[in-house]
């Protein structure tokens, strides 16, 4: 009993503790995460892409112009990213954003060849974006995903509504370790006839499998007035509403 | 001693001297023959600027095997007089020449010897394997001096002397002196192995040249604590040449870490691939081996025996830089100008039999410093060999690097461009300043650009369609919106379609932006309106040309 006690005892539990913490193997958590934008600290635990998960960017409109914003931060510190199954990027926009795009290379492969072109690509490269063109079967996602994991790539699955212009996009078969979904897409800038796309307001739903992420709501501006990403509770409380019309109007008939 | 055949790359084309030829490497030139000289082209040269030069000027891509199997002919001739040659690479190779000389009469003897020798074999028509019966012909220079590097800085020099091609010998111990008149940037030679950028090099003479250290000399005279603190390990060793020292390495393992590699080849190998098989096998061993001992060797020595008795032996310098793959393409070129001379001359007969792979100067493994600021990093190497991969499965064409070109329209401003038409490494020195500082919230906008009048605002949407999409804009009557020649939309748009989807209403739009490219050019005059529009599909950007809407871009 007086054992059971001592074991309890606070300052026991304390001592543990530091025991602890002296003992604990030294992982240095910076080579684990990817560096990213200063908007995107906040949503991702650690303040960084962990290396080795799956993010899957979706939602109605804007999941885009999220990749390349994610894609930014780790380009710009050093690593390289490819491009699978995306060929209508458009990489000035890419650069707007930030993204470094000297270090970015485009793949383009038949559908069938797919699984190992994206396998080879997990081995080298810290960042790999699988556009909505090919979908793996779950076979395939299953072993891309563990080989991600072995490497430390990080896999970033883009399947947005808008770009089912062409032809309708099918989703990752399996659950992502991060899953980001664009809710809410707001335009500031255009009225009827008169202005121009300025700032986009977004918001993004963030979810994930086990305890790598927590259920949450961000609102970003992507881009701001400035072209950058930004946090949306950040002063901007100027939007621009009324603007002198550029263009006059003639009513038909 | 060293023999140092110029522009090698470009006499292994075997193409006459006086034609205008460049060889490229990455869109750069790389080597050039005499003719090209005379036109005014120099290494480094793009494509373009070589062909402004001198438009009839011929455009070889650089194939190390090629360059390897006809530098066969030149090792051949040197081996009747000497035992064991190291290869440098394809153009240079260097030998020690104490006893040779003895038997032959003098270093500057058995120099003149070579020199007639090797310019004699050139001359003839000797087959090469492919190309059919040719001729070589090279500017060959030879330098004798203590150690390899000041033996190749001597082999360039004379090369350079006006006049008839004399072999430059630097007796014993003369070497600073005989330095000590030269431009600095000849210590290249010294610092250039695999643990130092090119970039830093470079920069290490601008900084000399600044400080007005054109010569040798001014810098051997130098304090050597002054250097080492500036430059580091790169200034030591370019110091070290210039006062005479070589850089030969100091640490030598103790002797019972002497390995050898041997496989038996049982049938003997008649064709050099299933040889090169085994040598990727051996070469793995030998890394693993070698790496897990701590070691690092400077030089391999490849012996292959056909099962006839014929024994050949060649030493390739290796500096840690070398991998399998590696190691086993310089066996494959070894065995490929062997048999391929060998048989014509009649020296060797049938299969090999045996190969050993004998790592020389074995040292302890300081490994490899990468580079601190700027300069290739690891991920750009490891990228590189990657994309070779994927080419290697999918084709020359499948991987593609987005580069800006600057344009009006939306699909001109980034091309895709194919990789063997970048140079990756240029690219990353170039803009390695503006990664250093890590990731920030600044857009990076491109860099450089003209004013494109007529361009789309700011911001670019992220998704360009490289295949337009037919749509519809109605107005609320359901006619077709048009924009007349004045630039004025026809009617307000309502609601719009892309593709043969479904309709979405418009909730705002913006524009119109007219442009008119052209209008002097029959064939290339466009004449396109552009429209912003947001509806619950998004934003999109649309574009009017010869009366049908299509989808250029979407803002996703």
């Amino acid at each position: 009993m007086g054992v059971a006690d001592s074991t309890r005892s606070p300052a026991a539990v304390a001592e543990l503790r530091k025991a602890l913490e002296h003992t604990r193997p030294v992982v240095l958590a910076e080579q684990q995460r990817l560096p990213l934008l200063k908007a995107f600290q906040d949503v991702f635990p650690g303040g960084g892409l962990q290396r080795g998960s799956i993010v899957h960017v979706g939602g109605a409109a804007g999941a885009t112009a999220v990749a390349l914003a994610l894609v930014a931060g780790p380009t710009q510190a050093g690593s390289w990213a490819a491009c699978v199954g995306l060929d209508h990027m458009g990489w000035a926009a890419a650069a707007e954003l930030g993204v470094h795009v000297p270090r970015v290379a485009v793949i383009q492969t038949p559908a069938q060849s797919w699984p190992n072109v994206t396998a080879a690509l997990v081995d080298s490269f810290d960042v790999v974006l699988c556009g909505p063109q090919h979908t793996p079967s779950p076979q395939d996602a299953r072993r891309l995903t563990a080989r991600a994991r072995e490497r430390g790539a990080v896999l970033m699955i883009i399947s947005g509504e808008t770009l089912g212009i062409a032809q309708p996009p099918r989703p990752w078969p399996a659950m992502a370790d991060v899953e980001l979904c664009v809710v809410q897409a707001e335009w500031f800038g255009v009225a009827q006839g008169s202005g121009r796309l300025r700032q986009r307001r977004i918001t993004l739903q963030v979810g994930g499998r086990r305890s790598l992420s927590r259920s949450q709501r961000v609102e970003l501006w992507l881009p701001d007035i400035s072209g950058a990403v930004a946090k949306a509770d950040a002063v901007q409380a100027v939007i621009p509403t009324a603007l002198t019309p550029t263009a006059l109007l003639m009513e038909a008939g | 001693m060293v023999v140092f055949c110029a522009d090698w790359p470009a006499v292994a084309t075997t193409q006459p001297a006086e034609k205008p030829l460049v060889v490229v490497q990455a869109n750069r030139v790389t080597s050039l023959s005499q003719g090209a000289r005379k036109h005014g082209i120099a290494r480094g040269f793009t494509v373009r600027e070589a062909q402004a030069h001198c438009p009839a000027v011929q455009v070889v891509e650089y194939n190390q095997q090629r360059d390897a199997r006809a530098f066969e002919f030149v090792l051949a001739t040197v081996e009747q007089f000497v035992p064991r040659v190291e290869v440098i690479e394809p153009g240079h190779c260097a030998f020690p020449t104490l006893g040779p000389s003895g038997y032959h009469g003098g270093d500057r003897a058995l120099a003149q010897l070579l020199l007639a020798q090797i310019q004699a074999t050139a001359g003839q028509a000797v087959g090469l394997p492919q190309e059919g019966s040719t001729t070589l012909e090279c500017v060959v220079g030879i330098g004798i001096a203590d150690g390899p590097q000041a033996a190749q800085i001597a082999a360039k020099e004379s090369i350079l002397c006006p006049g008839v091609l004399q072999p430059i010998v630097v007796q014993t111990g003369k070497t600073a002196e005989f330095l000590s008149a030269l431009p600095i940037e000849r210590l290249a030679v010294a610092t250039r192995s695999a643990h130092s950028s090119g970039l830093a090099i470079a920069e290490m003479f601008d900084v000399l040249r600044r400080l007005g250290i054109r010569t040798v000399g001014r810098f051997a005279a130098l304090p050597l604590a002054d250097v080492s603190a500036r430059f580091g390990s790169l200034g030591m060793s370019a110091y070290r040449l210039a006062t005479g020292y070589e850089t030969t390495p100091l640490n030598l393992a103790d002797p019972s870490a002497n390995v050898s590699f041997e496989a038996a080849i049982d049938p003997p190998a008649e064709r050099v691939d299933q040889v090169a098989f085994v040598a990727v096998e051996l070469a793995e061993q030998l890394h693993a081996e070698l790496s897990g001992r701590g070691l690092a060797c400077s030089r391999v020595l490849v012996v292959a025996e056909t099962d006839a008795g014929d024994c050949i032996e060649r030493l390739w310098r290796h500096e840690g830089a070398l991998s399998a793959a590696d190691i086993a393409r310089r066996v494959r070129w070894q065995l490929d100008g062997w048999l391929s001379t060998g048989r014509s001359l009649g020296r060797c007969s049938g299969g090999v039999q045996r190969l050993e792979l004998i790592p020389d100067q074995v040292i302890a493994d300081t490994g490899m410093q990468l580079g601190f600021w700027g300069g290739t990093n690891n991920a750009t190497e490891r990228a590189i060999q990657a994309l070779d991969r994927v080419q290697a499965l999918l084709g020359a064409d499948a991987v593609k690097l987005p580069q800006f070109r600057g344009g009006r329209s939306l699909c001109e401003q980034y091309q895709l461009v194919a990789i063997n038409a970048v140079d990756v490494f240029a690219q990353e020195r170039s803009s390695g300043g503006s990664s250093s500082s890590g990731p920030t919230t600044e857009a990076g906008s491109s860099s450089g650009t003209g004013p494109w009048a007529g361009r789309i605002p700011l911001p670019s949407p992220t998704v360009v369609w490289s295949e337009l999409v037919q749509a519809e804009l109605f107005d609320a009557a359901g006619h077709s919106v048009g924009v007349s020649g004045r630039g004025v939309m026809s009617a307000v748009p309502v609601r719009c379609r892309m593709g043969t989807g479904e309709w979405h209403q418009i909730e705002h739009w913006a524009g119109p932006w007219c442009t008119e490219q052209r209008w002097w050019d029959a064939i290339g005059h466009r004449r396109r309106a552009r429209v912003q529009v947001v509806c619950d599909a998004g934003a999109h950007l649309l574009t009017l040309e010869a009366g049908q809407w299509w989808v250029e871009a979407t803002y996703d």
